[in-house]
């Protein structure tokens, strides 16, 4: 089971929602040993949008571990994106485990 | 696709509004509503989508951007709208844009976005509700969220292209903060949107007055100028009609008694059934009591009577009826008349309208007698009394209403010898002009009564005697010698004034009575 989950909202195929993605897979892999990322269009999944109380895409939800943390944009600043979203540093400077 | 011709209206169905947006708004466009913090945006927003569900049966979304949709829900209950059981039947449909609790603002944003999300909830609730009407509540509350600009600028021009797309007309809010200088906060919104309305609640003469404006209308014929409107409890959003109404297609021929046989002669064989007569004097002239005579002539008929006092009590008024032999009691209890005592200061003038308004509607009266107004004048300007005094007859008028308003006299005689109220001259928006007026002579006081105009009848130009006593008022003979009545300050004269002649009383207003008065 994953530590860090996230649900990424973007609307449609843009490059706006591929950056988003690719960013936020980024900033896992590099930081993280276990995570899950689900990713929810919100251009096919109206209804999901308006439950999240989404406005901006693309958005991103930290689910856990509590407390849930919301980030709106691109992330393409990566540090800022891990500060906001909680991330610890980078897994791969921290040395064996 | 879109075809080219001219832009067709949506009738909004707010009470009032229509009338001076020339029809209603441009159908399938978007229209910017501005205003202060309290000015009624949101009650406008909420009416917008209300009126279009209860009057033609259009379906609305509504986008709150600043107060939950629970907020709103009650806002809309306080109009007497049940928003749930809309929501309930897909008529109305939320898309809750308000902040989330424990949002921080401004809210954080790390690198690229846009309204992507938003733009896809409203567009899925329009799609899944069929509205044809959105409202966007406030705009100015999403852009103080994210502050960045030139992203909310770019993202408002995707939502208003959108809306076109589907065809809805759209109003949006957003907040100003002076009421005569910008248009928004953020002075975003205003270059996207063609249309502007601007909602205003300033502070004059100690008083609150609400006013509608349309700003800009992309061309469009619209009425120009700022439109007194109050939230009432029982009608909602309502914009003050100011003879803007559709008047009755012909004038009546119809004339209806003013309760006394001897005024009826003076004014050519009554007043007409569609007449607004105006009755000045001083205190204890007669005013009331000719109020309540014209009041009882509905008595022994199917006619019923409003009698509106902002004088007296009910008890009062009814005491004052029987030492002149006029017995309210019975026609109250045969329901020929309907006595509504108010303080001035109860309420607003647009209020009083309101419930006068109110009042008609529920006991649909064929006479009205208003006594006196010159009490509005303690709580109001001049303008708002003008302002009242003209829905007031816009109102009668359209439902042929034979009225009687009474008003205090100043002593002033404006020119012309008109009567006047606070400065303003009632006798242009009344057909029928009646004075009361007390006369000197050596050693007593007696009272006169002249019909000044009766448009469309041959009236009595005489200057005649009254008596009072308790069987009522007595018209008797012209006052031989009498000069001065206009002005307020009639004696007796050692000449007669005019020479006895048909156009003699023509021409003594014309003599400037009130300054030779005043000099001497």
């Amino acid at each position: 089971m994953a530590d860090y989950s996230f649900r990424l909202y973007v609307a449609g195929r843009t490059a706006r929602s591929q950056a988003a993605e690719s960013n936020l897979r980024l900033l896992c892999e590099a930081r993280l040993a276990r995570h899950a990322i689900e990713i929810i269009d919100v251009a096919e999944r109206p209804d999901q949008a308006e439950e999240a109380r989404i406005l901006a895409t693309p958005t991103v939800i930290r689910l856990t571990p509590a407390p849930q943390l919301r980030v709106i944009g691109d992330l393409s600043d990566h540090e800022r994106a891990a500060a906001v979203l909680g991330l610890p540093s980078a897994v791969l400077e921290e040395g064996p485990r | 696709m879109t075809a080219r011709g001219p832009i067709e209206r949506l009738p909004t169905g707010i009470s009032g509004f229509d009338d001076i947006a020339a029809g209603g708004l441009p159908l399938g466009r978007p229209t910017l509503v501005t205003g202060t913090t309290g000015s009624g945006k949101t009650c406008f927003a909420i009416e917008f989508l209300a009126r279009g569900i209860v009057l033609f049966g259009q379906p609305g979304v509504f986008v709150t951007a600043e107060e939950t949709a629970d907020s709103v829900r009650s806002s809309a209950a306080s109009l007497g709208f049940d928003i749930e059981q809309w929501e309930r039947e897909g008529r109305w449909a939320f898309v809750d844009a308000s902040p989330i609790e424990g949002e921080e603002e401004p809210i954080r944003t790390v690198g690229a976005y846009d309204f992507g999300a938003l733009m896809a909830r409203i567009d899925h609730a329009i799609r899944r509700s069929g509205a044809r009407r959105v409202s966007f509540d406030s705009f100015s509350s999403i852009i103080g969220r994210f502050t960045d600009l030139g992203v909310m600028r770019r993202e408002l021009v995707r939502i208003v292209a959108g809306m076109k797309s589907l065809g809805v007309t759209l109003i949006l809010t957003s907040e100003r903060t002076e009421e005569y200088d910008g248009i928004s906060r953020y002075g975003v919104e205003e270059f996207v949107l063609d249309n502007v309305i601007v909602l205003r609640n300033v502070l004059r003469d100690g008083r609150r007055r609400r006013t509608v404006e349309i700003v800009k209308f992309r061309g469009l014929p619209h009425r120009t100028g700022e439109w007194l409107f109050t939230i009432d409890s029982r009608e909602g959003f309502v914009v003050i009609p100011l003879g803007v109404a559709h008047p009755p297609a012909h004038a009546s021929t119809v004339r209806v008694s003013t309760g006394n046989a001897g005024l009826d002669q003076m004014v050519g064989g009554g007043l007409f059934k569609d007449a607004i007569a105006l009755l000045t004097g001083p205190a204890g002239v007669g005013k009331t009591l000719t109020g309540l005579s014209f009041a009882c002539g509905a008595a022994g008929t199917d006619e019923r009577c409003l009698y509106c006092t902002f004088d007296e009590t009910h008890d009062q008024l009814v005491r004052d009826a029987a030492s002149w032999g006029l017995h309210l009691g019975a026609m109250e209890a045969a329901d020929r008349l309907l006595v509504k005592a108010d303080y001035p200061e109860s309420a607003s003038p647009e209020d009083h309208f309101m419930h006068l308004r109110h009042a008609v509607a529920d006991y649909a009266p064929s006479r009205i007698v208003i006594d006196t107004l010159s009490s509005l004048e303690r709580v109001v300007s001049t303008q708002s009394l003008l302002d009242f005094v003209i829905a007031l007859t816009t109102m009668v008028r359209e439902k042929e209403i034979t009225t009687l308003i009474t008003a205090a006299y100043t002593g002033q005689a404006p020119q012309g010898g008109q009567p006047s109220s606070g400065g303003i001259d009632l006798a242009r928006v009344t057909d029928v002009t009646i004075m009361l007026r007390y006369v000197e002579r050596i050693g007593d006081i007696q009272r006169a009564i002249a019909v000044l105009q009766a448009r469309g009848s041959d009236h009595d130009h005489a200057i005649r005697q009254v008596t009072v006593d308790d069987a009522g008022m007595h018209i008797g003979d012209p006052l031989p010698r009498v000069a001065h009545v206009l002005s307020g300050s009639a004696a007796l004269t050692e000449q007669p004034p005019w020479p006895a002649g048909p156009d003699a009383a023509v021409r003594e207003p014309d003599a400037g009575g009130g300054d030779q008065a005043g000099a001497s």
